[in-house]
């Protein structure tokens, strides 16, 4: 081995990657499609004050709850509608998931972490449960009963592009986004100038939560048209990282989901389109379960590195109460 | 004296009424969801199929001495993994990563047990396990650290590693240690290594050392300085900076005390049960101890009657879904809803109108406090 093998290594895969670029962009955004929406809800409910570690649980059960309308629909309606129902129910879903995550935090004022926890044990449970009574025994769980709607740029993956947009300019120059904001680094001043905190946090964390559904139905719907029991893997909670990482803005938190994703896409990429010379031996010897194991590793990374130098809001995790001394 | 056995059972039920009665709502919301979903089962809808289903669990776990044997057995790694999440709240840190430790734990004990598999039982049983506990402490340590040198939360560096530790035991078992003559990758026999069955069939040595770790962790918390350490670092990590603790020092041994724990519940199964590690192997107990923990309130006694209540469920769970078609996974949402009755305690207050004192975590509000402020700084 001379002297010259790494910085040539490493030129020759950074030509790769440009080489690879245009048939890894899609992919990378696909991948990154749900982690956005995570990372989105929990933007939403943290920047209201609202702490939500359950992301992945919500996903779970909308992505659950998406599938199995769709999944029953489709012989009578048709594909197309069927799924339009299923994301519909996804979202719903979310929204309820995220009520009852409201109430355990705004008004019965739990311990924010243990109100997530329970989102994701209830959450394993149930699709379990009901993919175990309803789906196993048509023998179509795994296999895809609906057609994913499209491999690449479906439609809720472009929705998310405008979504964060969307969201960036409302959060920072909308009424909405100035209480969001305002309820989520001191409650007490929103309060005393006629801002209803709970409705608020309320409002917040349902809409956030509704995101998380809708990532969901990504992962069923339009991903790969199929529920398997866990299938969200963490996802949920790379979501929250993207959010850390983007120092809870909505590009911020897109511009982390789509790193997360293209550490992802990395593994796909090398199958699909093998690199030629020493590079291609060196990363076609790297075993598969590595590429896999990336991103997560990859997370705590990177976790480790920014989360020192990023400010939550103020009042994160912390229940309001009215009558309390400030 | 028997007024003094009557003070002790009415101190025991003050600290007990709201577990128990979450309990038994929990039970009662998941009997209207075995009703709801009745229709789903071969016998179609049957509103008493609650009672069938939760007298077969019943039967499951207490109804022989095979039963009982099962529910100890399966009881030991919840107390292994209920200490090491509830010791982990005493410090304010959630590790979630039991999961992780627990495969990692079980991945070691049977790499060192089935080179050990012909060696003398002491030796080979304490090494293999000692090998799980490390494997545990090793990947505990990690996220430790980082949350106090960086502030990275354990929440999701915990979460991220077990994905991580999962996938790349799956390769190591694959392409390094994978034994010969075997039709899948899986590890060796472990021959002496397994533990000593000391009654009946299946019960193994590693359930008198699961209650042996309850009380050494309450020794630990209750009698030592390490454990008074822990504790005020959960109470306030920065009060306790200022008493000449260091929470570096203290966040880090506490994560590696439970990844110890958790690895130990690891080791413990796979010596005692499972006996070779192959990719897919079931760490629903890294997830089972979230529950325990919460319902034994992170006190090492509580977390020893939560774990023989859900080493109950589990091992009566598969006759219950034999008999009745009831999935298992009912257990988990059972798990789900005591811990919602648990958090909103005013539910089971305003139902059973009992005034029980309010149940806290210690601890566990330091969680979510250092969530918000980023980090413990040292």
């Amino acid at each position: 081995m001379d002297v010259l093998f790494v910085p040539r290594l490493t030129v020759e895969l950074a030509g790769y990657l440009i080489a690879v670029l245009p048939d890894l962009a899609p992919i990378i955004l696909s991948l990154a499609t749900p982690l956005a929406l995570g990372a989105l809800c929990g933007v939403l409910n943290e920047r209201s004050g609202v702490v939500n570690i359950g992301i992945e649980g919500i996903m779970l059960t909308a992505a659950f709850t998406g599938y199995l309308t769709g999944f029953s629909l489709h012989a009578t309606l048709g594909p197309a509608p069927a799924i339009a129902a299923g994301v519909i129910v996804a979202i719903v879903t979310g929204g309820l998931l995220g009520l009852l995550h409201a109430w355990l935090c705004v008004t019965v004022r739990a311990d924010q972490i243990i109100a997530g926890t329970i989102l994701n044990v209830g959450a394993i449970g149930l699709t379990a449960y009901f993919n175990r009574l309803i789906i196993t025994p048509s023998g179509l769980g795994g296999a895809g009963v609906i057609a994913p709607l499209v491999f690449g740029l479906g439609p809720i993956a472009l929705a998310t592009v405008v979504l964060v947009a969307a969201l960036q300019f409302l959060l920072f120059r909308s009424r909405w986004g100035l209480r969001t904001r305002a309820v989520g680094e001191h409650p007490k001043a929103a309060d005393t100038v006629g801002i209803d905190v709970f409705r608020q946090r309320y409002q917040n964390v349902i809409a956030g939560c509704a995101l998380a559904g809708l990532a969901g139905a990504y992962l069923t719907l339009e991903s790969t048209g199929s529920f398997q029991n866990g299938m969200t893997g963490g996802r949920g909670f790379i979501a929250l990282a993207a959010m850390i990482f983007g120092r809870w803005t909505p590009v911020g938190a897109f511009g982390g989901a789509l790193l997360f994703g293209a550490f992802t896409a990395l593994g796909v990429i090398v199958r699909v389109r093998p690199a030629g010379g020493e590079l291609g031996d060196l990363l076609g010897a790297i075993p598969s379960f590595w590429y896999a194991a990336l991103p997560y590793l990859v997370t705590v990374v990177i976790l480790a590195g920014v989360v020192g130098r990023a400010i939550p809001p103020a009042a994160d995790g912390i229940p309001y109460e009215k009558e309390a001394r400030a | 004296m028997i007024a003094a056995v009557r003070a002790r059972l009415a101190s025991w039920w003050r600290v007990a009424t709201l577990p128990v009665l979450a309990i038994v709502l929990a039970l009662a919301i998941a009997a209207v969801i075995i009703v709801a979903s009745s229709a789903f089962t071969g016998t179609g809808f049957f509103p008493l199929l609650p009672i069938y289903a939760y007298g077969n669990l019943f039967a499951g776990a207490f109804g022989s001495d095979i039963a009982l044997n099962n529910t100890l057995v399966a009881a030991a790694p919840l107390m292994l993994g209920g200490l090491a999440i509830g010791l982990g709240f005493k410090a304010g840190l959630f590790n979630i990563g039991v999961a992780g430790q627990f495969l990692a734990g079980a991945f070691a004990a049977a790499v060192v047990g089935s080179s050990l598999a012909t060696a003398p039982v002491p030796v080979a049983v304490a090494v293999s396990l000692v090998a799980g506990g490390l494997a545990g402490a090793a990947l505990g340590a990690i996220p430790g650290f980082l949350k106090a040198r960086t502030g990275a939360h354990e929440v999701v560096t915990t979460i991220m590693l077990n994905n991580a530790t999962a996938l790349l035991l799956a390769w190591a078992v694959t392409d390094l240690a994978r034994a010969p003559g075997f039709t899948f990758p899986r590890t060796g026999d472990i021959g002496t290594s397994a533990l000593p069955v000391l009654l009946g069939r299946n019960l193994h040595l590693g359930v008198p050392l699961a209650f042996a770790a309850v009380f050494l962790i309450r020794w630990l918390l209750d009698r030592t300085t390490l454990g008074f350490e822990i504790r005020a670092v959960g109470a306030n990590p920065n009060a306790a900076r200022y008493a000449g603790i260091s929470p570096l020092r203290i966040v880090t041994l506490t994560m590696s005390l439970s990844g110890l724990l958790g690895g130990l519940a690891g080791a413990v199964q796979m010596l005692g049960v499972i006996g070779f590690y192959a990719s897919g192997i079931s760490a629903s107990v890294g997830f089972d101890s979230i529950a325990v923990a919460l319902l034994g309130r992170s006190d090492p006694i509580g977390i020893l009657f939560a774990a023989l209540l859900f080493g109950a469920f589990r091992a009566g769970a598969p006759l219950m879904q034999i008999t009745t078609q009831v999935p298992i996974e009912i257990i988990d949402i059972i798990q789900a809803l005591i811990i919602l009755f648990l958090a909103a305690e005013l539910i089971v207050r305003r139902v059973f109108r009992v005034r029980a004192r309010p149940l806290e975590i210690e601890g566990a509000t330091t969680v979510t406090r250092t969530w918000a402020e980023g980090s413990v700084r040292t």
